[in-house]
């Protein structure tokens, strides 16, 4: 293997890490400043100019926390299970170009760690491991709370990954392709090119199966405060319980770009313009997890059932269906 | 601030009934309303909702340190102990009532005669991690002399706070700039009050 190209993965790696690590961070500024705003507050102010040290002062505070590990857990299984979920978080990272190539000092960069040919496939298989952090975590801790948290958390996830992956089958028979730069190549001809013009249901579907995937509002019943305390969270304290975060708002960003190099054509052309407008787009489809935070109320356990197995996967499989008489003719 | 919109008890006003449909008990009419529900997009009502306050941006914070909301004049925090105009002498004659009168029994009080063989208050504490803030003290003085103020930040250290009777009396250079303020609140006289004196009815 090429010396050069180790180095430029390491490299790559790195970057990935420490950049979504800071915006995780910076991730939950913006979502204590949007949601304060959307409910006529000012959110976090006193630290820093506009509170932005904020996040410097939450760091330190989970970094130097005393680390509990509580009578009765299983201790192996409840040390390792936030490593989990942040490990497949930024795992799931490989897979994504997030910008188009550049040329950095004659040398081409392309700001994708490894571009597998089956790309979507790994992303969904990694954060179908994602699953295991709240589950182990959630079992582990000697929690009732915890313990009904990881089996909300096992359904959900294996539902909605049917919901996923059904949904995306249909661009992907489009597209001939799992790697996310031929999904962005496919759509590189601006934007009557895009994915969502053909198929707009498994956009949608997809988009709310994000939600599901992320645990974000509508379907926040995994760490539902205000009826399981803090779910698998529960019994976590300090960087432990800080890995979970981490984990958590590193999916948000990723599936963020993950929507819109499937659906919504990606970085088009590879234009210094088409790196902006997917960085726009990333930022959109951010702020609209916290824009439903704000907006709308959580559902029950049962009715995501009922979301996912009687109403998103017969319309999964029927836009498959409808996808493939289509092409045939 | 104004409180006129707080001041109509009027419920009726703008008040109706919610026009509920049934809830369907078959099947179809579930599926009928899944269907209606589904795109009637009424999620997106909230959305704009909050993005509507958002834009307008209209805070409704108070970054409490830096600024303080009014208080009501009539508002019952940490005792103050008045001065009269006349002389600038305390109003205190050192009765005794207010130290009777406490129901937490958190008032203590010693009184001596002094040179010009007057009473006068000698030992005054009030604790207030006791005190329930219930305006007795204020109600019963017959001199207006202990009344409440409107300093509300009173965080100790610890469950015993006592504030002494020289931590109450109003400052002298303060008394001499005529800025001492009455109470409105429990105690007080209520206003036009020499309008109402009636003489004494002697015919019985």
């Amino acid at each position: 293997m090429d010396t050069a190209y180790l180095i430029e993965t390491v490299i790559k790696i790195v970057v990935i890490l420490l950049v979504f690590s800071a915006l995780a961070g910076i991730g939950t500024y913006f979502e204590r400043k949007v949601l304060a705003f959307m409910q006529r507050r000012l959110g976090p102010m006193n630290v820093g100019p506009y509170g932005l040290l904020q996040v410097a002062a939450d760091g330190i505070k989970l970094f130097t926390k005393e680390d509990i590990i509580p009578a009765n857990v299983v201790t192996r299984i409840f040390k390792i299970a936030p490593v989990i979920t942040a490990a497949t978080a930024f795992l799931a990272a490989a897979a994504i170009p997030f910008l188009p190539q550049f040329t950095l000092f004659g040398y081409t960069v392309h700001p994708i760690v490894a571009d597998v040919n089956i790309g979507i496939l790994y992303i969904l298989g990694i954060m179908g491991v994602g699953l295991y952090g709240p589950l182990l975590g959630g079992m582990a801790s000697a929690n009732k709370f915890a313990l009904l948290s990881a089996a909300r958390a096992a359904a959900v996830f294996i539902s909605y990954e049917v919901v996923t992956g059904l949904s995306i089958l249909a661009p992907i028979m489009m597209v001939g392709s799992l790697s996310l730069i031929d999904f962005n190549n496919y759509q590189a001809g601006g934007i009557g090119d895009w994915i969502i013009w053909s198929q707009p249901v498994a956009f949608i579907l997809f988009w709310i199966a994000a939600f599901a995937e992320t645990g974000r509002t509508p379907f926040h019943l995994i760490a539902n405060d205000h009826e399981i305390i803090d779910g698998f969270g529960t019994e976590y304290s300090g960087m432990r319980w800080g890995l979970f975060f981490i984990g958590e708002y590193a999916n948000m960003f990723f599936i963020s770009f993950v929507i819109p190099l499937l659906f919504l054509g990606g970085y088009g052309d590879g234009s210094f313009l088409g790196a902006l407008a997917l960085l726009g787009k990333m930022a959109f489809f951010f702020f609209f997890f916290l824009w439903t935070r704000a907006a709308w109320p959580d559902i029950r356990p049962d009715q995501l059932m009922w979301l996912c197995w009687k109403v998103l996967m017969p319309l999964a499989v029927i836009n498959v269906v409808i996808t493939g008489f289509v092409m045939m003719f | 601030m104004n409180n006129e919109q707080f001041n109509n008890r009027n419920v009726t006003d703008g008040y109706y009934l919610v026009d509920i449909e049934d809830y369907p008990t078959d099947g179809w009419g579930k599926f009928k309303r899944v269907v209606k529900r589904t795109f009637r997009v009424e999620l997106f009502v909230g959305l704009w909702v909050v993005l509507r306050e958002m834009i307008k941006f209209d805070i409704h914070t108070v970054s409490y340190p830096a600024e303080k909301m009014p208080i009501g004049p009539r508002y019952r925090a940490v005792h103050e102990m008045k001065r009269l105009w006349e002389s600038d002498t305390e109003r205190c004659i050192g009765c005794g009532l207010c130290e009777k009168i406490c129901i937490s029994n958190c008032i203590r009080m010693d009184t001596k005669i002094d040179e010009n063989s007057r009473k006068v208050v000698s030992e005054y504490s009030i604790n207030l991690g006791r005190c329930i803030f219930c305006g007795y003290c204020a109600e019963v003085c017959p001199e207006l002399a202990i009344t409440h103020g409107g300093e509300y930040e009173n965080a100790s250290e610890q469950r015993e706070h006592f504030i002494m009777f020289e931590d109450m009396l109003t400052p002298i250079d303060k008394m001499k700039d005529g800025k001492q303020l009455e109470f409105e609140g429990f105690g007080a006289i209520t206003p036009h009050e020499d309008e109402r004196v009636k003489k004494t009815p002697l015919a019985y």
